[in-house]
C-alpha cells in the first residue's frame, strides 16, 4: 500500500516539475534578465510555480532599475526584502527581494549572496519602503547597505548587541529567566 | 521645537512612538520608532513544529487572526503541495471576511474617537461582539482563534450557527448605513479627513503600501483577485477605489469592503458545500479524535504528528492573502527538517507605517492622528 502511494507521489511531482520548468520558460522577465545581465545571472530555480533568479551581488542594482523601469515588466512594488543565514556555509548570507508587477500580475523572487562583513548596494532609491526593510535586515541580520540614507537599528534598540535572526544566535539568551533590573 | 508623541499614546494605537519635528504647528520632519512589541517572532518559529506555529500567527495583528492563520496555513501548504477540501475552503474564506468586518469595525470605532466622534465606538463594537460570539462558537475562541490547521480547519461548524451569521448578516448592511449617518456628511469629519494625508498612486506603491490605504489612493491591487487563493475566484465581489488618497478616501474604501465582505459571507454560506473540513494526510493532518481512542494506528499517527511534527520537502514558497490592512504575506524556507529553516512575516502594517513621514509631513501636528488612524496600523504586527 504504502509504495503505491509513493509512485502517484512521484508521478505527480514530476508533472510539477514540467509545469515549473514551463513557467520558467515563458516568465519574461527571466528571459529578459538572461539577455541583458547574462554575467550576473547565475541559476533559474523553480519551485511550486514561484520563479527565484540568483544573481550575483555585483549588479543587484542595476537589476533591480532594469526591473523597475523596464515597460513590459514594470515590477513597481517591491513586497519583501529580506534575509537568510546558512551559517556555516560561505557566502553565509542571502538578501531576498520579492517583487510584484501589478500591470502583469507577475510575482518574482530574486536572491543574492552575501558574505559575512561584506556589503550590498541599497535598493531604497529605486523602491522607497527598502528604507526600513534593509533596516531590518541590518537590525537582525548585520548585513549592511552601501548608499543607504539612514541605516539603523528599526526593532531593536541602539545599543542592543548581536544579531539576533543569526543562526548562530541563542533562541534563549543568557539572561533569558533573569530578573531585569535596571540601574538607575 | 521637537514633540515625542508616545509610545504610551492613545492615539498611536499601541506603542509607537513618533518623533516630530515642529515649526509652529507645522510638522517639517517625522520620525518613527517602532519595536516597542518586538517579540521575536520569526527567530521564535524556528524552533517550533509548523502545526506549533499556527498561534503565533494569531498575536501578529490581533484584530485580524483568521486572516492571519490562513496566509500562514496557505504557504505551509503551498510547501507541502496538499489540496483542502473545498467545505474547508469555503469555512476559511467565510471566517477572513467575517474577521475582515470585525477589524474594520475596530479601525472605524478608534479612527472616528481619535478624531473627536465618540458615538459610532459603541455602534461598532455592538456588531463586532456580534462576530466576536460567532467565532467562540465556531472555534473556542474570540480573539486569538487559532481555529485554522494546516490541510483545513480544526472543526466542523456546530450546529445552528449558520443561522446564527444568516441573520448578522442580513442585518449589517443597514448598520453600515447608520454608521454613514454618523460621519459621510458629517461638517467636522469631513473638515479632518479631506485633503488630509494625501499620498499619490505613484509614491504609494514605491513606498510598498498595500491594502485599503493603496486603494484609497486609486489602485486597483488586491491580492483576492490578483492570486486568488481559497476559492475566492468563485465569489462575485468588487474591489472599491478612492480618487484623491487623503484620509476620506481610506474612510470611504473601507466601508465599502466591509459590505463587499458581507455579501462574500452570503454567497459562502448559501453554496457552503458538503464533504471533510480537513485533508486526510496521515502524514500531515491529525487522525478523527474518535480515532485515537480505538485504534493503535491512528494513536501512533496523532502521536508523531504532535511530537515530531512532519518535513516538508526542501524549497522556498511565499504565499499571501488580503488581509484587512493590506498584503501579509509569509516567505517560509524549508531545509528539510520538521522545523522552518527560515520564518518570514511580511506584514502589511510595517511598510503602510513606512509611508508615515511622506503623508504628515508638510502637514498640521492635529493630522497626525487622523492619519495614523486611516492607514489602521497594529504593532502587534509591525513589530513581530
Amino acid at each position: 500500500m504504502f509504495a503505491a502511494v509513493s509512485k502517484s507521489k512521484d508521478k505527480s511531482n514530476k508533472t510539477r516539475l514540467r509545469e515549473d520548468k514551463e513557467v520558467a520558460e515563458i516568465n519574461l522577465a527571466v528571459k529578459k534578465l538572461k539577455e541583458k545581465f547574462q554575467n550576473s545571472i547565475l541559476e533559474i530555480l523553480t519551485f511550486r510555480g514561484e520563479v527565484t533568479v540568483l544573481v550575483s551581488k555585483g549588479e543587484i542594482f542595476e537589476i533591480g532599475q532594469f526591473l523597475h523601469s523596464d515597460p513590459d515588466l514594470q515590477y513597481h512594488l517591491l513586497t519583501d526584502l529580506c534575509g537568510l543565514d546558512f551559517f556555516p556555509q560561505v557566502p553565509r548570507f542571502e538578501v531576498v527581494y520579492h517583487l510584484c508587477s501589478i500591470k502583469n500580475n507577475q510575482r518574482l523572487r530574486l536572491r543574492t549572496k552575501v558574505g559575512d562583513n561584506e556589503s550590498i548596494s541599497s535598493v531604497e532609491s529605486i523602491w522607497k519602503v527598502a528604507n526600513w526593510y534593509e533596516r531590518e535586515v541590518y537590525d537582525l541580520f548585520g548585513i549592511s547597505f552601501e548608499n543607504h540614507p539612514d541605516l539603523r537599528r528599526i526593532l531593536l534598540w541602539d545599543g542592543f548587541e548581536g544579531h539576533p535572526l543569526r543562526k548562530d544566535y541563542p533562541v534563549e539568551g543568557p539572561d533569558f529567566d533573569k530578573p531585569f533590573i535596571p540601574e538607575v | 521645537m521637537t514633540i515625542n508623541m508616545g509610545p504610551q499614546h492613545p492615539a498611536t494605537h499601541g506603542v509607537l512612538r513618533v518623533v516630530l519635528e515642529l515649526e509652529g504647528e507645522i510638522i517639517v520632519k517625522a520620525i518613527p520608532h517602532p519595536g516597542h512589541l518586538h517579540r521575536g517572532m520569526e527567530k521564535l518559529a524556528e524552533s517550533k513544529t509548523y502545526h506549533q506555529a499556527i498561534p503565533l500567527t494569531d498575536r501578529l495583528d490581533y484584530t485580524n487572526a483568521m486572516g492571519n492563520n490562513l496566509a500562514y496555513v496557505l504557504a505551509v501548504e503551498k510547501l507541502l503541495g496538499i489540496e483542502v477540501p473545498k467545505r474547508a475552503q469555503y469555512i476559511r474564506v467565510m471566517m477572513a471576511e467575517l474577521q475582515r468586518i470585525a477589524a474594520h469595525l475596530i479601525w472605524l470605532g478608534t479612527h472616528a474617537l481619535d478624531i473627536g466622534a465618540m458615538t459610532l465606538i459603541f455602534y461598532n463594537f455592538r456588531e463586532r461582539e456580534q462576530i466576536l460570539r460567532i467565532f467562540e462558537e465556531v472555534a473556542g475562541g474570540r480573539l486569538t482563534p487559532t481555529y485554522l490547521r494546516i490541510g483545513g480547519v480544526s472543526k466542523d461548524l456546530p450546529d445552528g450557527i449558520e443561522e446564527k451569521i444568516k441573520s448578522f448578516v442580513q442585518a449589517f448592511p443597514d448598520h453600515v448605513k447608520e454608521y454613514e449617518t454618523l460621519l459621510t456628511k458629517n461638517i467636522i469629519w469631513l473638515k479632518r479627513t479631506k485633503g488630509v494625508g494625501v499620498i499619490s498612486k505613484e509614491d504609494a506603491i514605491s513606498w510598498g503600501v498595500t491594502g485599503p490605504t493603496l486603494r484609497g489612493s486609486g489602485v486597483k491591487y488586491d491580492v483576492r483577485k490578483a492570486f486568488p487563493y481559497s476559492s475566492y475566484e468563485q465569489f462575485n465581489f468588487d474591489i472599491p477605489i478612492g480618487s484623491v488618497g487623503d484620509v476620506y478616501d481610506r474612510y470611504t474604501v473601507r466601508l465599502r469592503e466591509m459590505e463587499w465582505s458581507n455579501s462574500i459571507v452570503e454567497q459562502a454560506l448559501e453554496r457552503l458545500p458538503k464533504g471533510p473540513i480537513i485533508a486526510n494526510d496521515s502524514r500531515i493532518t491529525l487522525p478523527p479524535k474518535d480515532d485515537v481512542t480505538k485504534d493503535i494506528a491512528s494513536l501512533i499517527r496523532q502521536f508523531k504528528i504532535v511530537s515530531e511534527g512532519f518535513q516538508p520537502p526542501v524549497g522556498e514558497v511565499y504565499a499571501s492573502v488580503e488581509a484587512s490592512k493590506g498584503e501579509l504575506g509569509f516567505y517560509i524556507v524549508s531545509d528539510g527538517s520538521n522545523r522552518p529553516f527560515r520564518f518570514r512575516i511580511r506584514t502589511p502594517s510595517f511598510a503602510n507605517l513606512s509611508a508615515l513621514p511622506k503623508m504628515i509631513e508638510g502637514s498640521l501636528i492635529a493630522d497626525v492622528i487622523s492619519v495614523i488612524g486611516s492607514i489602521d496600523i497594529v504593532l502587534g504586527e509591525i513589530d513581530r
